[in-house]
């Protein structure tokens, strides 16, 4: 049997893994051996125990040892005591049972004359005391935290911190003991001590009470660490005990916290701490930070608050990263409760951005986007995008985000936020998701004057590069939709250089994209969609002709998605009437809350759980959503290239004639209107996507401005040939009662204002009564009910209610109603939602 | 609080390991590994003392070959973890008369009673040089 010495070093000079296992191995093996066989040598077991104990530290296993120490522990020889603590201390834990053995032992122990001895004792039991432990011995230790030994007192206070921390029930009955701790002179016990009232406090507020009156002494004792010279017992680095202090500063932020009377007590005595202590070094900076936090949690005045923001600030331009770290970490954290103390300091922010450390940029970028606001977003937004430039990949797809949300939240005009998307776009196509194009494409056909200025910058863009993804997929959306403007303007300047636009320039962006090693599947798809809507807006046969050999080429395509299209696409041409029709521009999209760019990490920016399905959407989806539809429709409408063409349409009713697995699609056109128009129309309305369908169909069939051409309620270009104002429209119709709607604005009216006069009729044979009718809105907008003229319909009568619905300009009215009425005897509760009117009637 | 102390030499052979929260064997060794992946591999003049691990912190320092790392909670004050460890290898350098690695590996067993007088339950105990060493000298000779 080798001594703990050879054991070291045969194991550090094995060769190999494989010869230290076996050291190992072997030496374990003896050590359980000799367990079993020597019952009495001491110092035998010492060893052992020691050698464990280097076992226990390179991470092999020793619980065959367990027993072992708690028998050395047991023994009265001092030597042996401590090791068996020690070996106690790191071989067992709280969860152990064997730990119950030790109990009688430590209770012995904790009433030993000998200090060292009730030292060991109290130690282990702060160390591992399990629950049980902790009931069975507290009445221990509450003696020994008033005992007039100063190191068993210090140790006591941890021990009793930790048996509250296991049994809560009994922190009663340390309140009083703790209390007599805080008049402590001797640093170490002082220390303890504070520990455990912060601990008490911590986790019983209700004990703060108690504690307050102890304000002035420790504000006392702060004061005196401060100013006293140099201490040589507890100096670090020249400061008065750092860690007392730091203590200190935390107790006080407990004891003050919703209390403007202690807050104000301990002022003068923060503020002379924030601006007295050297920070240098990172003893003065350790003070310091938790010097701001005590003043920004507790009732503060303003002044000792900015104070406290701008020691932060000086923290980020200090050399040591460790400083800044904290303070970006801290300012990020106060940012919601002093926006404009953080906003002064910007400028470093900006700086961190650029800093060698990548957690520094990770925060401070984080920082960045929420300093953002509607007074410098144009100067932010600006720094950040020349820091996405060189950003790491990893901050690329969150910078996409963030700042596509910035700049809607915030956008000082249309042009800028289209500018800043398209800037992302081109720095950063790569890592933007589709939620961020399919929001920017809304954002495009909404502001119809920005149209062709988008299309000129994005044409611009394509000309100089393809290979980022969410501009080519952008770029073929906008270019496809609105080319006959940038055909129609012709050559146009910018930066003044002219460039010059023609219909064979335009084609031929397309087709390099498309055979691009850049192009991915969406990517074909959409230069696809965009080369035939193209074919409608470029007047040149030859172009038209490329077009359509362009799309041919692709009826062979490996991707069964761009096969279908392309043939179905190549058909189109045979129908020139048709294909005009079909690919007409679209409606504005709709710019749906729900559909807002959300960052999943901050759970109050994110709504339902449209984020995650969204990643996951498919071409068809995004197609769809810009018609107003739902994520839940996609499954119904068969999520397929003719669900494409549908909406494509504008949900017009066409059927294609194709092999489409939508069956409804093989319906001859003109029989195809009513059935299969229905169909997709009742999906692409389905905008509250609870509608039962039966509900929804009267509704579309119902539709005042039904045109055979045109059986799309939504699509604009049918309403607005309709007059907005003298219109009514059909509700519901059910149970006997038809409820119709009166659209009414006139010059007076202010934007974004409508009053909707409700007419009810009783068309059925019964007296309708206590008629209830309720009307809900999407959550941005607003509405007003009046009351109903009568709650009671006679046969063939009827009643009236005004509405007023406020919503933003140019947004689209949408009305889920619920009513309820007698009928006769029978009580009628429906629902109906409604969407019909024009998109322009808030314009 | 401190959840656990450890020190690593760089590859990652650990030299003391103290637990104030109850962790089963297989976590240890999954934990040491772990530790030492986040922190070996950082820079030590560009990049902070201070990792983030799972909800917590590591608060970590290097003195020659060895890493220092000390688990704390993720509200806790890193700046002044930082100066604890220092503390720490402070009184660790005067006991031992400049410490080097081997001291720790032939004497594991007296840092940890270092370690002991330093902190208990996971909180700082002492920080006073003076009465930790005259203390330890003591109880040596009550060896």
């Amino acid at each position: 049997m080798s001594s703990l010495k050879s054991f070291i070093k045969a194991v550090r000079a094995a060769k190999t893994m494989a010869d230290e296992r076996a050291v190992i191995q072997k030496e374990s093996a003896a050590i359980r051996t000799s367990f079993r066989e020597d019952f009495t040598d001491s110092t035998l077991r010492r060893q052992n125990i020691a050698k464990l104990l280097y076992l226990f530290t390179l991470g092999e296993r020793t619980h065959f040892g367990q027993i072992e120490c708690l028998k050395l522990l047991a023994t009265s020889k001092f030597s042996d005591k401590r090791l068996g603590y020690l070996g106690t201390m790191l071989l067992l834990d709280e969860n152990q049972e064997v730990l119950t053995l030790v109990t009688n032992s430590l209770k012995n122990d904790l009433n030993h004359p000998n200090q060292y001895v009730v030292a060991l004792a109290l130690c282990t039991l702060g160390n591992i005391a399990s629950q049980e432990m902790a009931r069975d011995l507290f009445a221990d230790v509450e003696k020994l935290v008033v005992t007039q030994n100063q190191y068993l007192r210090k140790k006591a206070a941890l021990c009793a911190m930790r048996i509250i921390r296991k049994v809560p029930e009994l922190r009663e009955r340390f309140v009083d003991k703790a209390k007599s701790l805080l008049g402590e002179h001797h640093h170490g016990v002082l220390i303890c001590g504070m520990t455990l009232v912060y601990d008490m406090c911590a986790e019983d507020p209700s004990l703060i009470e108690q504690f307050r009156q102890y304000i002035p002494s420790l504000v006392r004792q702060l004061k005196t660490l401060t100013t006293s010279g140099y201490t040589p017992e507890h100096d670090v680095a020249g400061l008065s005990d750092p860690f007392l202090q730091v203590k200190i500063l935390k107790l006080l932020r407990v004891l003050a916290k919703d209390d403007p009377s202690s807050a104000e007590q301990m002022s003068d005595i923060l503020a002379q701490v924030v601006t007295n202590t050297d920070s240098s070094k990172n003893v003065g900076n350790s003070i310091l930070y938790e010097a701001v936090l005590t003043i920004l949690e507790i009732d503060a005045d303003s002044g000792l608050r900015v104070l406290g923001i701008s020691v932060l600030g000086r923290f980020l331009g200090n050399k040591d990263n460790n400083v800044k770290y904290v303070g970006l970490n801290t300012l990020s954290k106060v940012i919601e409760l002093e926006p404009n103390a953080v906003q002064r300091h910007r400028t470093t922010i900006l700086d961190c951005l650029h800093d060698a450390d990548i957690s520094i940029r990770r925060r401070a970028l984080d920082l960045s986007f929420d300093l953002i606001d509607e007074h410098n977003v144009r100067v932010l937004i600006r720094e950040l995008l020349i820091f996405l430039e060189t950003a790491d990949s990893e901050f690329k797809s969150i910078m996409t985000i963030q700042t596509c949300i910035a700049a809607e939240k915030f956008a000082p005009n249309k042009r800028w936020h289209i500018d800043t998307v398209l800037r992302v776009f081109k720095l950063a196509g790569n890592f933007a998701s589709e939620q961020i194009i399919s929001q920017f494409i809304a954002l495009v056909s909404n502001t119809e004057n920005m149209h062709l200025y988008t299309v000129q910058k994005i044409y611009l863009l394509l000309r100089s590069d393809i290979t980022q993804e969410a501009l080519t997929l952008a770029g073929s959306w906008v270019i496809g939709e609105y080319g006959d403007e940038l055909l129609k303007a012709g050559t146009f300047e910018e930066d003044e250089v002219k460039h010059e636009v023609n219909e064979s320039a335009v084609i031929q962006i397309f087709e390099s994209i498309m055979y691009s090693t850049y192009a991915t599947q969406t990517v074909q798809e959409y230069v696809l969609d965009a080369l035939v809507k193209l074919s409608t807006r470029i007047s040149d046969p030859a172009q038209i002709e490329r077009v359509r050999r362009l799309i041919e080429s692709q009826t062979t395509a490996l991707d069964v998605e761009i096969q279908q299209r392309a043939v179905e696409y190549s058909a189109l041409f045979g129908h020139d009437e048709i294909r005009r029709g079909v690919l007409e521009k679209m409606p504005a999209a709709e710019i749906r809350e729900d559909k807002k760019l959300t960052v999943e990490k901050k759970s109050t920016k994110s709504t339902a759980s449209a984020p995650v399905v969204a990643k996951a959407k498919t071409e068809t989806d995004i197609l769809l959503d810009l018609m107003g539809g739902d994520d839940d429709v996609a499954p119904s409408t068969a999520v397929a290239g003719n669900g494409d063409l549908l909406s494509l349409a504008g949900a017009s009713g066409f059927a294609l004639p194709t092999n489409g697995k939508n069956g409804s699609t093989d319906v001859p056109v003109s029989s195809a209107a009513p059935h299969s128009g229905n169909n997709s129309i009742n999906d692409i309305l389905d905008l509250f996507n609870t509608t039962p369908q039966a509900a929804a169909a009267p509704i579309s069939s119902q539709a005042p401005v039904v045109s055979p051409m045109t059986p799309s309620i939504t699509s604009p270009v049918a309403s607005q040939a309709a007059p907005t104002t003298a219109t009514i429209y059909t509700a519901y119709n059910n149970n006997g009662l038809q409820i119709t709607l009166q659209p009414h604005r006139d010059a007076n009216t202010p934007d974004g204002v409508v009053t909707i006069l409700v007419v009810f009729t009783n068309t059925g044979s019964e007296l309708l009564s206590n008629m209830n009718f309720q009307v809900a809105v999407p959550k941005r907008q607003h509405v007003e009910l009046r009351p109903i003229s009568s709650p009671e319909i006679p046969v063939g009568g009827n009643a009236s209610q005004a509405l007023r619905v406020t919503a933003a300009k140019g947004a689209s009215v949408r009305l889920r109603l619920r009513i309820s009425f007698t009928k006769g005897a029978q009580d009628i509760v429906d629902q109906a939602d409604f969407s019909q009117f024009p998109e322009t009637l808030l314009a | 609080m401190l959840q656990f102390i450890l020190v690593q030499n760089r590859q990652g052979k650990t030299r003391l390991a103290k637990y104030y929260a109850p962790y089963n064997d297989d976590e240890k060794v999954r934990l040491k590994g772990e530790v030492h992946r986040l922190v070996a591999p950082r820079d030590q003049k560009y990049q902070s003392n201070f990792v983030e691990f799972r909800n917590l912190k590591i608060v970590y320092r290097r003195y020659a070959g060895l890493f220092f790392c000390a688990c704390v909670d993720a509200d806790d004050n890193e700046l002044a973890y930082l100066e604890a460890i220092h503390f720490f290898v402070e009184v660790l350098d005067t006991f031992f008369g400049n410490v080097c690695e081997l001291d720790l590996v032939f004497n594991f067993y007296k840092v940890y009673a270092i370690l002991d007088e330093v902190f208990l339950a996971g909180e700082i105990e002492e920080t006073s040089k003076p009465i930790i060493l005259h203390r330890l000298e003591y109880l040596d000779r009550l060896e």
